[in-house]
């Protein structure tokens, strides 16, 4: 993952534990009360890519209307990211064919 | 008392009100909702490892939204209150739902949906790239995960929340390169006698803007967007006002044209539907109190229309004491119609002030996607209606997938009714609206499997 984050924390917001995850292989980080979503776009800038285009995406309504964030576990198993936590040891795949 | 099985479908202001009524007159209500904790969009709570001071939160609404989440709380212990769960079918009086992966059948007696909204979405070029969001995502991010979307956002679309959205933001740190309005600014004055209906919430809308004015953003009206570029994300917004193309570069774009009212359950119970010129879409039909043509379904909150989070409180108290009264044979004569009015009335002033950009439909290019679960461009809908003379929404949906990709319709029929009404020369209202189907939302197969045996609700809970 490169680029720009597309999701910044606020300041001043009471200290979270830690939890570690994996992206594309790559050993993360996220804060206890992430959504996988959130856990991916405070690293990088993307979760997916288009079923029909390959063109690259990351979300859109964030409440579990659009469909549009579904991710993979490395295990194969697809969630949607906006309303699945972050749970510890988590591997995650953006499916960035690079 | 009876043992009727009354059920709340949403854990907003009007179903977290639905169910204190039912609670006072001492019913045990189920409330269903899908997110992990109660207060809807507008009240949503952090996830509890984040801790937040509710002013911070919800700003000047901090009030109302202690008052009703609190009221909610302390009534837990007489509320069947089950989080986390998705309701993706309603039939025969039962609704089928799914939780930790699980299905089950819930019978009910009387059914009050308050299912709220999502924003309503006339895409442009480029809407499909990474950092391009909803209004109500950027709120989201910032309630529900203490984050920003970004570092340089443009604000664009037209309705009272692209001005809160943009205000909270900025005054959370966010930069906000602009906020580009579809409506013109003037419009706003010109519907500020109505807005006296409700004087309190006007003042409020008219702060945000001063103080967007004062932290130096740029806020333009009468905006046509033009197009989002970038590569792996959005770099840039290109958009047209008093006869000028403006470039302006940006991280990320949050936009929205007003609520949409998410009625697919309502439609999966059968209920009638009508033609609601003020918020240009179909919604089931109801009674002033709340009922659907349907016996024993009930209908409250935005999800029945859009008329903000106050005027949901009360048709939500409303709705349950339709439902008491019928379930009991008694009747309540109280009305919300009285208290309704200035509701509507500030409704009406905000469709002057925020009008949807008229020559939309017309000036959506042929290659624009509508579809973005599908990818099915406005040209392709003009090309079918063109060559098969398709007139109504469901035949467009055969014929092109338009609406039947994961989100069913629920991001682009707006827009492609818009594109089918504008290309065969019909009102939008003529163009019909979409058959909802269950599941309303993606199951995973190997689920269908455990619903029948599943089906027969075991006795403890059945009462």
């Amino acid at each position: 993952m490169s680029g720009t984050p597309i999701l910044r924390r606020i300041e001043g917001l009471a200290p979270r534990d830690e939890i570690a995850f994996t992206l594309d292989g790559r050993a993360c980080t996220a804060l206890e009360g992430d959504t996988v979503l959130t856990a991916i776009l405070t690293q990088g800038e993307r979760l997916r890519e288009s079923d029909f285009s390959d063109a690259p995406r990351a979300g859109f309504c964030l409440m579990g209307a659009c469909q549009d964030c579904w991710v993979q576990l490395e295990s194969g198993e697809r969630l949607r990211a906006c309303t699945t936590m972050l749970v510890p040891g988590m591997q995650l795949r953006t499916g960035a064919r690079r | 008392m009876t043992d009727k099985r009354f059920v709340i479908v949403g854990a907003g202001p009007a179903g977290m009100r639905a169910a204190e009524r039912l609670v006072a007159a001492g019913q045990r209500p189920i409330v269903i909702d899908e997110a992990q904790r109660f207060g809807g969009q507008i009240y949503r709570q952090p996830p509890a490892a984040m801790r937040r001071e509710r002013r911070d939160l919800y700003g000047f609404e901090a009030g109302r939204a202690s008052a009703v989440l609190d009221r909610f709380e302390a009534l837990r212990a007489q509320i069947d209150y089950r989080p986390d769960t998705l309701v993706w079918q309603v039939e025969a009086n039962a609704l089928q739902l799914l939780h930790a992966g699980r299905t089950r059948t819930q019978p009910f007696d009387a059914l009050i949906l308050a299912t709220g909204a999502t924003d309503r979405v006339l895409p442009f070029p480029g809407w499909t790239l990474p950092g391009v969001y909803t209004l109500g995502a950027a709120q989201v991010a910032l309630k529900f995960q203490g984050c920003l979307i970004g570092p340089r956002v443009v604000f664009a679309g037209t309705g009272p929340l692209l001005y809160l959205v943009a205000w909270q933001v900025a005054s959370h740190g966010g930069q906000v390169a602009a906020v580009l309005d579809s409506a013109p600014l003037s419009a706003k004055l010109r519907a500020a006698p109505g807005m006296l209906a409700r004087p309190a919430v006007a003042a409020k809308g008219a702060y945000f803007l001063a103080r967007l004015r004062m932290k130096g953003v740029p806020l333009h009206g009468g905006v046509t967007l033009l197009k989002a570029e970038g590569n792996e994300r959005v770099t840039s917004l290109t958009w047209h006002a008093q006869g000028n193309i403006h470039k302006t570069a940006c991280d990320a774009i949050g936009f929205g044209h007003g609520l949409r009212s998410e009625t697919q359950l309502a439609d999966l119970a059968g209920c009638a539907f009508e033609w609601s010129e003020i918020d240009q879409a179909w919604l089931p039909t109801r009674d002033a109190a709340g009922r659907s043509s349907v016996r024993g379904v009930y209908l409250a909150g935005d999800g029945a229309g859009i008329l903000g989070a106050d005027a949901a409180e009360l048709s939500g108290a409303s709705a349950a004491q339709a439902a008491l009264d019928d379930v009991q044979g008694t009747s309540t004569t109280t009305s919300s119609d009285l208290a309704m009015q200035p509701h509507v009335a500030f409704r009406h002033a905000l469709e002057a002030a925020f009008a949807l950009p008229p020559q939309w439909a017309a000036e959506a290019p042929d290659d624009l996607i509508v579809c973005r679960c599908e990818e099915i461009t406005a040209g392709e809908l003009r090309a079918c209606a063109r060559d098969t003379g398709t007139r109504e929404l469901n035949r467009l949906k055969a014929l092109t997938r338009i609406g039947m990709g994961r989100c069913q319709g629920r991001m682009c029929a707006p827009a492609a009714a818009r594109v089918l009404a504008h290309a065969t020369g019909c009102d939008l209202k003529d163009v019909g609206r979409l058959r909802s189907q269950p599941p309303v939302k993606p199951l995973p197969l190997a689920l269908l499997h455990d619903a029948a045996p599943d089906t027969a609700v075991p006795k403890d809970e059945d009462d």
